[in-house]
């Protein structure tokens, strides 16, 4: 059975369900059991990657410096990971910096139909000798051919691999499984595979990818991470093994980290409640998750509402901003019908008496 | 200077005004310009420059013949070559004013070219060579200045609202912008230079609105009908003053649209989670853009406007000259 490279991203996707508020303390610990069970790589940073701490995306605690620092000093047998957006981040200020904290792996994301974007960044951490995989992200955006056509484009930039990030958790099993199966025919490099579990599908759907050919696959501990969670990398880990499926991760060790990850880094386990399967039927990122609940309550509105809302416009990972716009528009609609109604009541009233 | 702003009443730019040549009688007075590159941006500029009751395009060069761009010139009886920056050299002394709507590396080489014949250009790629322009701000500074850097489309939209925050919010120390374009609107050079597109819009933000830190993200959406071109500007604050700024804001904004017609606010100043936030949106006027590329409207509207002024300024100097 294949050799699968098992990514962890827990202290950067999961930095969304804390807004972005992972405490060094946490990402010590975490860095230190994840580095005890042998996952091949660790990601650390900002849920929206490298340069992203902003009032857009939300404020991480840390600075990504800081970050990678402390999880670069507990990794001694495991590669640290660092993931950035350009638009977001930039390689002087950001690519430059992880480089100089000793990043060994960098991932560079663009939503799944713009890899041009990525163009300079994946040369540029090519030229300087650094293991780069492209992600191309909200992957249910975009058609068979089209994800094929953006790989291909990473690849020729340099990208050693290619992952698919089903980042709204919208993927039916099916879906994912056909795109995946002709990404790795059609560009002959590593397809990776990243799970959001909106509608509890992320293991199923990390397996179904591995069968169709991918050998990447991202998991983070209790599935901590954004929205309703990543796939649940000891759950995963579990499967592959018992599928025969060689990950090299040490089984007690992982299931140790996530019980770390459970009592030290989660305040609530990500869970699939209402909010998150509509988020995953609306097709939304999952970092849009807190910030939409706060809104919707600060506005008095649905944020199931919000999230169909922000579906209908296609917002990428990143367009945040819009839930203001979003929601005051739905809260006005909800004071017009309300004014209506009152009209209706008087009207009524008076018809009565008439 | 905030109110002269839009008037044009500095001295320093009249000590470098030299530079600049008023067109001959039979021109009616018009600044007699060139447009070097005959691409999206350079097709649409020459369309606005056209309708323009300040400015002529003497002539529409390019390096293909064939492009769209050239043949629509032609339509319009412009002038066109597809010898590019070689046709200016030839007979600079036709020329007031040039716009260069090339790429970064050429911007720089076309203006060294130019430099010795004293004409002013007026640059809008991201080479970032001259003194930066953003009309509703600095449109007086402008005058007479031998090269003027049209910032990015982000910073056209953005900065001038973030410039409003800080004059009501002056103890703010924190600023972003966030541009969202739609896909089709975002060409090649823009995508390849992403970085250099962030740092330049930062500059500009930080130059004119004085604030500490600041940033700028920039997205790029795919979807279809592609979406308008949507600017937010947040400011980190722990008290606000939301009247106040939203009089400044509305004031921005009449201004702004008095040279971008499709500028509109989309969201009002308000306050949330520790941030104050506001949102524009911007159509282009669809001349030769389609509407929803208000990133590159804006840009060509900025350019426009800041030739107009040194026309406008030049044609007061002559007329006080005569009486």
């Amino acid at each position: 059975m294949a050799q699968i490279l098992i990514s962890d991203p827990t202290l950067r996707d999961g930095n969304h369900a804390v807004q972005h508020r992972l405490t060094a303390e946490q990402i010590r610990r975490y860095a230190a059991a994840a580095n005890a069970a042998r996952v091949a790589i660790v990601e650390v940073g900002h849920g929206n990657g490298l340069g992203a701490s902003s009032l857009q995306v939300g404020e991480a605690l840390l600075s990504d410096e800081e970050m990678l620092r402390i999880a670069r000093e507990e990794l001694s047998d495991v590669k640290l990971g660092a993931f950035g957006i350009p638009g977001f981040a930039t390689m002087r200020r950001d690519l430059d910096l992880a480089i100089d904290v000793g990043v060994d792996v960098f991932r560079v994301g663009a939503h799944c139909t713009e890899a041009d974007l990525t163009e300079r960044h994946i040369t540029y951490l090519r030229e300087r000798d650094k293991e780069v995989y492209g992600v191309l992200m909200m992957c249910h955006m975009a058609t068979p051919e089209q994800l094929c056509e953006e790989a291909l484009k990473m690849k020729s930039y340099g990208a050693q691999g290619v992952v698919v990030m089903d980042s709204a958790g919208a993927f039916l099993t099916r879906d994912l499984q056909d795109r995946i199966a002709r990404m790795v025919d059609a560009t002959q490099i590593a397809i990776g595979f990243h799970g959001h579990n909106n509608l509890c599908l992320a293991v199923a759907n990390s397996v179904a990818a591995v069968d169709a050919g991918a050998t990447i696959v991202d998991g983070t501990a209790r599935g901590f991470g954004a929205g309703a969670g990543n796939t649940a990398l000891e759950v995963l880990v579990a499967v592959l093994a018992e599928l025969g499926h060689d990950t090299g991760i040490d089984l007690y060790k992982v299931l140790d980290a996530a019980d770390l990850a459970d009592a030290e880094l989660v305040q609530q386990l990500p869970t699939t409640d209402s909010v998150g399967i509509v988020s995953g039927l609306a097709g939304v990122f999952s970092g849009y998750s807190k910030p939409v609940r706060r809104i919707a309550r600060d506005f008095g509105i649905d944020p199931r509402d919000v999230f169909f809302a922000l579906g209908r416009r296609d917002v990428i990972a990143g367009q945040e901003d819009v839930i203001l716009e979003v929601a005051m528009a739905l809260r006005d609609a909800v004071e017009n019908q309300g004014l209506e109604q009152q009209d209706d009541e008087i009207s009524d009233a008076e018809g009565d008496k008439a | 200077m905030e109110a002269s702003a839009i008037k044009g009443t500095t001295t320093e730019a009249e000590t470098r005004r030299p530079r600049l040549r008023l067109a001959g009688p039979g021109r009616r007075g018009r600044l007699r310009v060139a447009i070097i590159g005959t691409g999206n941006i350079g097709t649409d500029l020459l369309l606005k420059v056209q309708r323009s009751e300040l400015l002529d395009c003497e002539l529409f060069a390019g390096r293909s013949s064939g492009s769209a761009g050239i043949r629509r010139a032609q339509a319009m009886g412009v002038e066109t070559s597809d010898r590019s920056i070689d046709a200016l050299l030839e007979e600079p002394e036709r020329f007031d004013l040039v716009f260069d709507a090339t790429s970064a590396v050429d911007a720089r080489r076309h203006y060294e070219l130019l430099k010795p014949h004293g004409i002013p250009v007026i640059d809008l790629t991201p080479a970032k060579l001259g003194k930066m322009c953003v009309p509703a701000l600095n449109l007086a500074d402008c005058v007479g200045e031998p090269n003027l850097c049209m910032v990015t489309c982000g910073g056209q939209a953005a900065v001038p609202l973030a410039r409003t925050v800080m004059e009501t919010h002056p103890q703010v120390d924190y600023v972003e912008i966030v541009s969202t374009s739609a896909s089709a609107s975002v060409g090649p050079a823009t995508r390849i230079n992403i970085d250099e597109y962030l740092a330049t819009t930062e500059a500009a933000l930080s130059h004119f609105s004085g604030v500490g830190r600041c940033k700028s993200i920039l997205l790029v959406n795919p979807s279809t009908p592609p979406i308008m071109m949507q600017n937010t500007v947040f400011a980190k604050a722990d008290e606000t003053d939301l009247p106040a700024l939203t009089t400044a804001v509305e004031q921005m904004v009449e201004r702004i649209q008095r040279y971008v017609p499709g500028y509109r606010l989309v969201v009002p100043p308000l306050y949330e989670n520790g941030r104050i936030a506001m949102t524009v949106q911007v159509a282009g006027a669809g001349d030769y853009l389609p509407a929803y590329a208000g990133n590159l409207d804006i840009i060509t509207c900025a350019a426009v406007a800041a030739a107009e002024e040194n026309a406008r300024v030049l044609l007061q100097d002559a007329a006080s000259t005569q009486a």
